[in-house]
């Protein structure tokens, strides 16, 4: 046995046991995005959407498709790997994970492609269920599911660290709730910021939500707010931003080491 | 051969200042139950956590099997099994899960029917689909033994493993603990509980203020530190010692009906047997007889006292 080689045995434990717990809560985990989703179609599709037109070509009920998978995208990964990792912090069952022969890259892999997992069967339900309600098109699908998964993934990351640094579970509902979803909902979730008078328009140029939908959409659509290399050069800011905070965590031991 | 853990000006500084270990030189023997007493806040648990990886080590070196706990963490932790002092667990899990992912954490792959021995071993088989929330504060101590044990460890360290627990769990634990270490397992015990040292511990190490005080083999420490007594409980009370007893270390008590004789454990006992005919000599009458050893603890309590 090599004393540095990867520990996947340990990396699937622990991915498995996350997963574990999206099984166990697998009803509420599915029925409150499709629910959800399919208020929104009623309130914004029909009822408003109807009264809007099209945007950019797209009807508006299709347009808010990818905003809305976004919007549970973003929020779903935040909470589930933060979630992940603060609950043995709270139970202090981290004893284990932090005497373990598991590096801090392992460990966050595991956590994060869990958090990830979750995520994107969320996102491909919510898109599931909203061709229920409308005829979808999309038009790079590769780049569809690689952006899923690489939104996913960062978010997760973003959520990792939300994980460590929450001292209470009011702590990881913080973020999720004041900072990305109002974010998501200014950032062009449910209509084109073009839409938007300046300097509102200008304004949201500066939410870096907005940047993750756009790119999204363009992969449906082909046309964002702004040009798909903008979307993916913030996200990918975004991923090295985060992933050097988890660096800085493991290396110090903030709020998991004495 | 080479002790299984050895630390060298091992030390710990918190964050609020607080010093929990002052430069700690210590080996560990393979094989041997070492039991690290102290009071409260002595640095036991800090000591403990340290060579788990759990706590950042302040300065110094330590090494597990060889392994530099640093530098060389993987391997160090590999051989390393951890029953904390508190009952952290994941309540929603079974107990049979929770064992399977311990093992799988520390890179091994599953191997159902290790983790059966250890289950039937801990009286767990029956429990095995039982969820954790569902057991009894003993049980789920049983369980994190479980989990320490299911990587099959080298070293085993055991905090304060039976705080809290009834007597049979005690006794249970003793058991386990004696055959893991005649499985060669070496098993390093903080306790509370002297007693549980003075019953199982091969050598003892007493650790106070964050300073290691003293490592001894537990039966020297006893004969070097410990003490006896003779005490005679006299037909008739004295006043006070007779002149012709005077060097003797001898005390009265209960209004002068005790008669005590106090010696090192490790001086000759002949004196007893000198005393005895002494007394008869004197016509000193005597109606019972007994013997007392000090305990452990009351080395221990002596001490810290001292430190």
């Amino acid at each position: 046995m090599h004393a540095d080689r990867l520990n996947l045995h340990g990396m699937k434990a622990i991915y498995l046991f996350e997963m574990a717990r999206f099984r166990r809560t697998l009803w509420q985990s599915l029925a409150t995005p499709v629910i959800t989703t399919a208020l929104y179609f009623v309130v914004f599709g029909s009822a408003i959407g109807g009264r809007i037109g099209e945007i950019d070509g797209v009807s508006y009920a299709a347009f808010i498709v990818p905003g809305l998978i976004m919007l549970t995208v973003l929020t779903e990964s935040l909470n589930n790997a933060s979630f992940g990792i603060h609950m043995p912090k709270f139970t202090g069952t981290i004893y284990e994970l932090l005497s373990a022969p598991i590096s801090p890259l392992e460990t966050v892999a595991a956590f994060v492609g869990a958090a990830a997992t979750k995520s994107v069967i969320l996102g491909l339900v919510i898109l599931a269920t909203a061709s229920l309600f409308i005829p979808l098109q999309v038009l790079h699908p590769l780049w569809m599911a690689s952006y899923l998964v690489l939104v996913a993934l960062s978010f997760s990351l973003a959520g990792f660290i939300i994980g460590v640094w929450a001292r209470g579970f009011e702590d990881l509902q913080f973020v999720p709730m004041l900072v990305i979803t109002p974010l998501s909902f200014l950032g062009g979730a449910f209509y084109s910021i073009r839409m938007l008078p300046e300097p509102f328009q200008m304004a949201s140029l500066f939410n870096p939500v907005m940047y993750v939908i756009s790119g999204f959409r363009w992969s449906f659509y082909g046309t964002g707010d702004v040009p798909i290399a903008a979307s993916i050069a913030g996200l990918l800011v975004f991923l090295a931003l985060s992933s050097t905070m988890v660096w800085w965590i493991f290396r110090t031991g903030y709020r998991l080491k004495s | 051969m080479q002790p299984i853990i050895t630390t060298s000006g091992l030390t710990k500084t918190y964050g609020s200042g607080l010093t929990a270990l002052h430069p700690i030189n210590l080996e560990i023997r393979r094989g041997e139950i070492f039991a690290l007493l102290g009071p409260n806040g002595a640095g036991k648990t800090t000591l403990i956590s340290i060579l788990c990886g759990i706590v950042v080590p302040g300065g110094g070196q330590a090494r597990v099997d060889g392994h530099d706990i640093v530098r060389d963490y993987r391997a160090a932790r590999r051989v390393i099994g951890l029953v904390p002092q508190e009952l952290h667990t994941d309540v929603f899990e079974t107990v049979w899960d929770t064992a399977c992912f311990s093992r799988g954490l520390f890179d091994l792959p599953p191997d159902p029917a290790w983790i059966e021995r250890v289950l039937r071993d801990l009286s767990l088989w029956n429990k095995r689909h039982d969820k954790i929330m569902t057991l009894s504060g003993g049980m789920k101590r049983r369980v994190l033994i479980a989990k320490a044990l299911s990587h099959e460890p080298r070293v085993l360290f055991l905090d304060e493993p039976t705080a809290g627990v009834d007597v049979e769990l005690r006794r249970d634990m003793w058991t386990l603990i004696r055959r893991l270490r005649d499985e060669g397992v070496t098993i390093i015990l903080t306790t509370h509980y002297i007693a549980e040292a003075e019953e199982m511990a091969d050598r003892v190490g007493v650790i106070h203020r964050g300073r290691l005080v003293l490592v001894e083999d537990k039966m020297t420490l006893m004969r070097k530190l410990g003490r006896r007594q003779l005490r005679l409980h006299l037909q008739d009370p004295l006043r006070e010692i007779p002149p012709p007893l005077a060097d003797w270390p001898l005390e009265l008590g209960q209004d002068g009906s005790l008669l005590c004789l106090t010696f090192e454990a490790g001086e000759e006992q002949s004196r007893i047997p000198a005393l005895l005919r002494r007394l008869g000599e004197l016509g000193i009458e005597f109606r019972d007889l007994d013997t007392r050893e000090s305990s452990l603890e009351e080395i221990f309590v002596g001490l810290v006292k001292e430190s």
